[in-house]
C-alpha cells in the first residue's frame, strides 16, 4: 500500500512541476460496467429521439435488458479478474475495483434487469410509451455502481448525485398521480439539504487530513495522531449524516414513507434495492476502512442510530394500512439490520452487511413487483385489504408474495433468515450484545406485519362481515402445506386447530380494529372485486419467479451466496 | 462407474419432482409408471456402481465424494456428499431393488384410488430419502434422510387419513420416532462437541477423542434412535399401528427398508460401538428381548398384517442382537434376506387382502390355496424361509446370527432359539389359517355370500415371483462353507477391526445349524397339529399377548395421560394467561408507541428537514462531548 502512496505522491509532484495536464492511466475493465450503463442510457435516449413516435415499450425494455445483462456479465468478468489478480485502483487512485465494488456492481445490474422486467408490465398498463424510465434508471444504477467503486470522497459525491438526481425524476415519473409530484419535490428538497451536509463533511475532512482520497485518509490517520481532531470529527459526523439520509436511517428517514408511497411501484422496488446498496457500499468503505482508526468515535453513533432505526422502522410499520408505506417502514427496519454489520466494524460485519444487501435486493424487488401487479390501473390500489383472499383467486401470486414476506420476516429456509442471523452474529462478535437483542426483538415485532398480510391473503374472502373468520383453521394448514411443497395432510380439526382459530381471530380482529373508520367501505370493495383476477404481465411474473427462486434456493443452500459475500470482503481494499 | 452413484438418489428425486408437477395430469396408471421407472433407473445405477466397486481390489472399495458445501457456520462445516463402500452398496442394492418391485406392485394395488398419483409422490420421495440416508458421508446429511423417511412414513401411514385410526396411527408413528430422533440429535451434538466434525470418515479417524464414557453415551443415544426407527423395545409400539397404511407401504417401509435403518446406523458406527463393550451388551439384550417379546405377541394376533408386523419387530430384534454381538455381517445378511422374504410375505398378504376385498381377519380367511394359486405358491416360499427351514434363505441367515450369539452368550442364544420356535409356530399358524382349511370367508355377510376371491393382476404377481425366487435363493449370498470369499469377505473391510470373530470349529457350527433346523421343524409341527382343524383356541391367544403385554396401556397411563394433563394446563394457564397476556400487552404497547411517534410524520418538508437538523445536532453534540472529555 505504501508503495502505491509514494507513487501517487510522485505523480502529483510531477503534475505540478511540468505544468502539463497529466492523464492518469486507466484500466478500462474496472469502469466498464459504469461505461456500459451510462453509454447504454445515452444510446437508448438517442434511439428514442431519432424515431418520430415514442419508442415502443418492447424495444426499450429489450434494450435495457441487453445493456444491464451485459454490465452484469462484465461484473462477473471483473469478479474473475479480481479473484485471480487481486483488487486494484485505477484512474489515479480515484476508483477502486475490489470485492465489495464488484459485488455491488453485480447486485445493481441484476436489480436493473429485474426492475426493467417489472416496469414493462407497469408501463404497458398505465399506457406510457417511451424509454425515459429505463434511461433514468440506468443512469441511477450507474451512480450506485460509481458509489461502490469510489476511492475518493469527491467520486462518492459524484456517484451519490448521479444516483439521486435520476431518482428524483423517477419518483415524479407518473405525472398523473399528484402524490408522485409531491413526493419527488420532498425528496428533492431534502436530498439537496443532505447533499449540502455531505459536501460540507467532505470539505471539513479535507481540511483536517489534506486529502479526499480514501486510501490516503486512512494512511494519514494511521500515521498521525491529531491533537485537536474537532474538525475531523465534525467532518466525519457530517458525512455520516449524509449517508444516513441516503440509507434512510432514523431520524433521517422521514422522506422514505412519502417517497416510497408516491413513486411508481416498480421504481420504489428499484430505489429500495439500489439506493440502499450504493449508499451502504460507500458508507462501509468510508467508515470501516478510511475512518477505521476512529471506530471508537463513530461506533457509538451507529449503535444509537441502529437502535432507533430498528425500533421505529418495525413499530411504525405495524400501524400502516398502505402496503407501500408498510414496506417503506420495513425497509427502514432492514436498514437498521444492515447497520448492525457496519457497527461491528469487522470483516465479518462487512461481509454480513453485503450478504444482507444482496439477499434483500431480491426480496424487495420481488415484493414491489407483486405490489406493482396488485396496484392495478392507476397504481393506486395499495390498501392491505385488497390482499384479502388473494390466495383463493391467484394462488401462485399469493404464494410468491407469502414467500417474499416470510423471507423478509426472517423465516428459516429463506435467505431472509440467514441475513438476520449473520448480522446478529457479527454484532455479538463485536461485543454489541444489547444491540443484537434489540434487533431480534424488532424482528419479532416486524414479523407481525409480514404475517398479517400473509394471513389476510390466505383468509377466505367470503367470511361473514363481522370480521370473525369461520374458515381460519384452514389458514395455517395451507401455509404449512405451501412451505412443505404443497402437500397438506393436516386435518385441522385437532386441539391445535382450536388454538390456531383463536390466534387467527386475534390477528384479523386487530386488523379490523385498525380498519374501523373505513370498514364498511373495505367490505364493499372486496365484495365487488372478488371475482376479478388481476392479470400478471409476463415480465413481472419472470421477475417475481427469479426473486422467489433466489430467496428460497439460497435459503436452503446458503453456502454459495454466503461465500460470495465472504470472498468479496476478503478482497476489500485497503 | 462409481462416480455416477449420486444418481441413485437423484433419479427418485426427479421422479418426485415430475409427479409433483404433473402427477395429477398423468393420473392412473401413468403416474405409477413414472414413479416405477425412476426407481428402476435408480436400481440400474446401483447395479452399475456395484460392478464398479467389484472391479476394485477389496482394500480400495471405498468411494467418497463431496458435491457441495451445505452449511458453513463457525467450526461446523457440512458438506453434502456420498460414501460408497460395501455396506452402503449392499443397502442400496436391496433398497432400490425391493423398492422397484414394490412400486410395480403398487400400480396394481392402488388402482382406482382417488389419490393415486399422490401415493407415488410420497413413495418416490421415500426412496430418495432412504438412499440419501444410506449414502450420506456425513451424520447431518444422514439425519436429513432419516427425517425424510420418517415424514414419508407418516404421510403414507395416514394415507387414508379420512379414517380416524389411520390419522392417529400416523401421529403415533411420528411421535415415537421423534423420541428416537432426540437420541440421534443429542448424539450428533455430543460427537460434534468432542470430535469437531460430523463427517463420518473424520469421526472414525478421531473416535478416540470421544473417550470411553463419551463412546458409551453416543452408542446408547444412537441405540435409542435405532430403537425408534427400527421399532425395538421400548419404542416398538408404533409399528403395529403403522399397518393402517396401504399394504405396499407396509411391505416397503415397515418391513423391508426403513425399519432396518436403525440397524444400518448401528452398523455404520461400528467403530464407535467397539469402544464400549457395555453398550454392546445393552444392544444385544435389547435386541434379544425384542425378538422374544414380539414373537410371543405374534402368536396370538388375528389380523394377518399384525402377525407379520410383530414378526418384523422380532426379526429386527435378531438383527440388533447380532449387532450387539459384533456379528455385523450376520446382521446385514439377515437384513437382506429379511427384506426379501418379509417383503414377499407382506405383498402376498396384500394380494390376499386385495382378493378378499379388504378382509384382514385371519379367522375369516381359509381355503385360499385353490383360489389364489400364485399368491399361495409364493407365500409358501416366504413362510418356509422365515420359519427357518433349510435350504431357504431364512435358515442360513438366522443360523449365522445364532451361531455368533452362542459364542457371546449362551443365555442370549437360548432366548434366540426359543424365539426361533415361536417364529416357526406363528408363521405356520398364519399360513394354515389363511390358505388351508375351510373357506370361512364364504360365510354369509348381511345375508348374501360374498363373491369369490380373485387372483391379482400381473403387475402384482410379477414382484411376488421375483421376491419368491430371492427369498428361496438368498442364502447363497453367504453359505457357511464359502465364508471366505462370499458376502463376508465383501463386507469385512467395513468392519475390519471391530468384527466379532467366531471361534467355533466346523463341528460346532454344524451342530448349531442342525439344532436350528430341528427347532424350526418342531415349531412348524406344533402349529400344524394345533391349528389344522379348529380356528378357535382362546387359551392359545391370551389377552395378555393380544394386547401386546399391555404395553400401550402402560404408556397411556404413565406418559399419555399426565402428558395430556400437562398440555391442557399449558394451553389454558400458561399460554392463555401468561403468554397471551404478555404478547397482547406488548402489542398494545407497540401500537401506542407507534401512534405517538407517528405524530412526527406530518407530511411537511419543513418538519422533515427539522428532523434531519436535530439528528445532525445530536451527532455533533455527541462528538463534541467526546472531544471535551478526552
Amino acid at each position: 500500500m505504501s508503495r502505491h502512496l509514494s507513487e501517487a505522491a510522485k505523480h502529483a509532484h510531477h503534475a505540478v512541476t511540468s505544468n502539463v495536464i497529466h492523464v492518469p492511466s486507466i484500466r478500462y475493465l474496472g469502469i466498464l460496467p459504469v461505461i456500459v450503463m451510462l453509454g447504454g442510457a445515452v444510446v437508448l435516449l438517442g434511439m428514442s429521439s431519432l424515431v418520430k413516435r415514442p419508442l415502443r415499450l418492447r424495444v426499450a425494455t429489450a434494450t435495457t435488458l441487453i445493456i444491464s445483462l451485459t454490465a452484469f456479465g462484465l461484473a462477473w468478468w471483473q469478479w474473475a479478474d479480481v479473484q485471480s489478480r487481486g483488487p486494484y485502483t485505477t484512474i489515479d487512485h480515484a476508483v477502486v475495483v475490489d470485492g465489495l465494488a464488484v459485488l455491488i456492481t453485480v447486485l445493481v445490474t441484476a436489480a436493473m434487469a429485474l426492475s426493467a422486467l417489472v416496469a414493462e408490465g407497469y408501463l404497458a398498463r398505465e399506457g406510457i410509451d417511451g424509454a425515459e424510465l429505463h434511461v433514468l434508471a440506468m443512469v441511477s444504477a450507474a451512480g450506485a455502481i460509481l458509489m461502490a467503486e469510489a476511492n475518493d470522497l469527491v467520486i462518492v459525491f459524484l456517484g451519490l448525485e448521479i444516483l439521486s438526481i435520476a431518482l428524483y425524476v423517477l419518483t415524479a415519473f407518473n405525472h398523473k398521480r399528484t402524490e408522485s409530484g409531491e413526493a419527488a419535490l420532498k425528496y428533492f428538497v431534502l436530498g439537496g439539504f443532505s447533499s449540502a451536509v455531505f459536501v460540507y463533511g467532505i470539505a471539513l475532512t479535507y481540511g483536517a487530513t489534506g486529502t479526499t482520497n480514501l486510501t490516503q485518509i486512512a494512511s494519514f490517520l494511521s500515521h498521525n495522531v491529531l491533537v485537536h481532531d474537532g474538525v475531523l470529527l465534525a467532518g466525519m459526523s457530517l458525512l455520516l449524516v449524509g449517508f444516513a439520509f441516503k440509507i434512510a436511517a432514523v431520524p433521517f428517514h422521514m422522506w422514505t414513507p412519502d417517497v416510497y408511497q408516491g413513486a411508481p411501484s416498480p421504481v420504489t422496488g428499484f430505489m429500495a434495492a439500489v439506493a440502499k446498496a450504493g449508499g451502504f457500499a460507500a458508507f462501509l468503505r468510508v467508515f470501516v476502512s478510511s475512518f477505521g482508526v476512529l471506530a471508537s468515535d463513530w461506533r457509538p453513533i451507529i449503535y444509537a442510530l441502529a437502535i432507533v432505526t430498528l425500533v421505529v422502522g418495525a413499530g411504525l410499520a405495524v400501524v400502516q394500512r398502505d402496503i407501500k408505506r408498510m414496506l417503506a417502514y420495513s425497509s427502514i427496519n432492514h436498514a437498521g439490520f444492515v447497520l448492525l454489520g457496519l457497527q461491528a466494524a469487522t470483516a465479518r460485519g462487512v461481509s454480513s452487511a453485503l450478504y444482507y444487501l444482496f439477499a434483500y435486493m431480491f426480496m424487495v424487488i420481488g415484493s414491489f413487483a407483486v405490489v406493482t401487479v396488485m396496484g392495478r390501473m392507476g397504481d393506486a390500489d395499495h390498501d392491505i385489504s385488497s390482499y384479502r383472499g388473494l390466495a383463493k383467486r391467484q394462488p401462485l401470486l399469493a404464494l410468491a408474495f407469502a414467500v417474499l414476506l416470510l423471507a423478509q420476516a426472517g423465516v428459516p429456509f429463506t435467505t431472509g433468515f440467514l441475513t438476520k442471523f449473520q448480522v446478529v452474529i457479527a454484532s455479538v462478535d463485536g461485543h454489541s450484545v444489547p444491540l443484537a437483542v434489540v434487533a431480534m426483538v424488532s424482528a419479532a415485532v416486524a414479523a407481525f406485519f409480514y404475517l398479517r398480510v400473509t394471513v389476510l391473503m390466505y383468509a377466505t374472502s367470503d367470511e361473514p362481515s363481522d370480521g370473525v373468520p369461520d374458515a381460519a383453521p384452514t389458514v395455517t394448514p395451507a401455509l404449512v402445506g405451501a412451505a412443505g411443497g404443497g402437500r397438506t395432510m393436516w386435518s385441522g380439526t385437532d386441539a391445535a386447530g382450536e388454538t390456531r382459530t383463536r390466534l387467527n381471530a386475534a390477528l384479523l380482529m386487530e386488523d379490523d380494529a385498525s380498519a374501523e373508520p373505513a370498514s364498511d367501505e373495505v367490505e364493499t370493495t372486496t365484495e365487488t372485486e372478488e371475482v376479478t383476477r388481476i392479470p400478471v404481465p409476463v415480465g413481472a411474473a419472470v421477475a417475481i419467479g427469479i426473486c422467489v427462486a433466489v430467496t428460497v434456493v439460497f435459503g436452503i443452500i446458503p453456502a454459495p451466496l454466503v461465500d460470495f459475500a465472504h470472498r468479496a470482503t476478503l478482497l476489500f481494499l485497503p | 462407474m462409481v462416480h455416477a452413484a449420486y444418481l441413485m438418489a437423484l433419479l427418485p428425486l426427479a421422479g418426485f419432482a415430475v409427479l409433483v408437477a404433473a402427477g395429477r395430469r398423468l393420473g392412473d396408471p401413468w403416474a405409477g409408471w413414472v414413479g416405477t421407472v425412476a426407481v428402476v433407473g435408480s436400481f440400474v445405477v446401483a447395479c452399475i456402481a456395484l460392478a464398479g466397486l467389484l472391479s476394485e481390489p477389496a482394500s480400495a472399495r471405498h468411494f467418497s465424494a463431496n458435491y457441495f458445501s451445505w452449511i458453513t457456520v463457525g467450526g461446523l462445516q457440512v458438506k453434502v456428499g456420498i460414501l460408497l463402500d460395501p455396506l452402503s452398496m449392499t443397502m442400496c442394492m436391496f433398497v432400490t431393488g425391493v423398492s422397484a418391485l414394490i412400486h410395480l406392485y403398487s400400480i396394481g394395488y392402488m388402482k382406482g384410488d382417488p389419490e393415486f398419483s399422490k401415493f407415488f409422490i410420497y413413495l418416490n420421495l421415500f426412496v430418495f430419502s432412504m438412499v440419501l440416508l444410506v449414502l450420506a458421508n456425513n451424520l447431518l446429511v444422514m439425519f436429513v434422510g432419516w427425517e425424510g423417511v420418517g415424514v414419508c412414513s407418516y404421510w403414507l401411514v395416514s394415507f387414508w387419513h379420512e379414517r380416524d385410526s389411520a390419522a392417529s396411527a400416523g401421529k403415533k408413528a411420528f411421535i415415537y420416532n421423534r423420541v428416537g430422533d432426540v437420541g440421534f440429535l443429542i448424539a450428533l451434538f455430543l460427537i460434534f462437541s468432542k470430535v469437531g466434525s460430523l463427517d463420518l470418515t473424520t469421526i472414525f479417524a478421531h473416535r478416540g477423542a470421544l473417550g470411553s464414557a463419551g463412546a458409551t453415551a453416543v452408542a446408547l443415544l444412537l441405540l435409542l434412535a435405532a430403537a425408534g426407527k427400527s421399532a425395538q423395545i421400548p419404542l416398538f409400539n408404533w409399528l403395529p399401528d403403522a399397518m393402517e397404511g396401504p399394504t405396499p407401504v407396509s411391505a416397503l417401509i415397515h418391513a423391508a427398508t426403513m425399519v432396518t435403518a436403525g440397524v444400518y446406523l448401528l452398523c455404520r458406527v461400528n467403530s464407535i460401538l467397539a469402544l464400549s463393550p457395555d453398550a454392546m451388551w445393552v444392544i444385544a439384550i435389547i435386541g434379544g428381548a425384542t425378538a422374544f417379546v414380539a414373537a410371543t405377541i405374534a402368536t396370538s394376533q388375528q389380523d394377518i398384517k399384525k402377525v407379520l408386523v410383530f414378526s418384523t419387530v422380532s426379526q429386527i430384534g435378531y438383527m440388533v442382537l447380532a449387532v450387539g454381538t459384533g456379528a455385523y455381517i450376520a446382521a446385514i445378511f439377515l437384513m437382506v434376506a429379511h427384506a426379501f422374504y418379509k417383503g414377499l410375505l407382506f405383498l402376498g398378504a396384500g394380494s390376499v387382502i386385495h382378493g378378499l376385498h379388504d378382509e384382514q381377519d385371519l379367522k375369516r380367511m381359509g381355503g385360499l390355496a385353490r383360489l389364489l394359486p400364485w399368491t399361495y405358491g409364493t407365500f409358501l416360499v416366504g413362510w418356509l424361509a422365515i420359519a427357518g427351514i433349510p435350504p431357504f434363505s431364512g435358515f442360513w441367515a438366522k443360523s449365522d446370527v445364532l451361531a455368533n450369539v452362542y459364542q457371546k452368550s449362551p443365555a442370549l442364544w437360548a432366548l434366540g432359539l426359543v424365539t426361533a420356535i415361536l417364529t416357526a409356530y406363528y408363521m405356520t399358524r398364519l399360513f394354515v389359517l389363511a390358505f388351508r382349511g375351510d373357506d370361512r370367508w364364504a360365510a354369509a355377510v348381511d345375508g348374501h355370500r360374498p363373491s369369490d376371491p380373485h387372483e391379482s393382476p400381473w403387475v402384482m404377481r410379477a414382484p411376488l415371483v421375483v421376491l419368491a425366487v430371492l427369498a428361496f435363493a438368498g442364502g447363497i449370498l453367504d453359505l457357511p462353507w464359502v465364508h471366505r470369499d462370499g458376502f463376508a469377505s465383501w463386507l469385512s473391510p467395513v468392519f475390519a477391526h471391530t468384527l466379532y470373530l467366531a471361534h467355533e470349529g466346523a463341528g460346532l457350527q454344524v451342530v448349531l445349524a442342525v439344532i436350528d433346523a430341528v427347532v424350526a421343524v418342531i415349531g412348524v409341527s406344533i402349529a400344524f397339529a394345533l391349528w389344522r382343524r379348529s380356528v378357535d383356541k382362546p387359551t392359545l391367544e391370551p389377552a395378555f399377548l393380544q394386547r401386546v403385554w399391555y404395553w400401550d396401556d402402560f404408556y397411556d397411563a404413565v406418559i399419555g395421560r399426565p402428558g395430556q394433563a400437562m398440555a391442557r394446563f399449558a394451553a389454558t394457564v400458561v399460554d392463555g394467561r401468561i403468554i397471551d397476556g404478555a404478547v397482547n400487552g406488548a402489542a398494545a404497547a407497540v401500537r401506542k408507541g407507534a401512534s405517538g411517534v407517528r405524530r412526527f410524520q406530518t407530511g411537511y418538508v419543513r418538519n422533515y428537514a427539522l428532523g434531519i437538523a436535530l439528528g445532525l445536532a445530536a451527532v455533533i453534540a455527541f462528538v463534541i462531548s467526546r472531544v471535551w472529555w478526552s
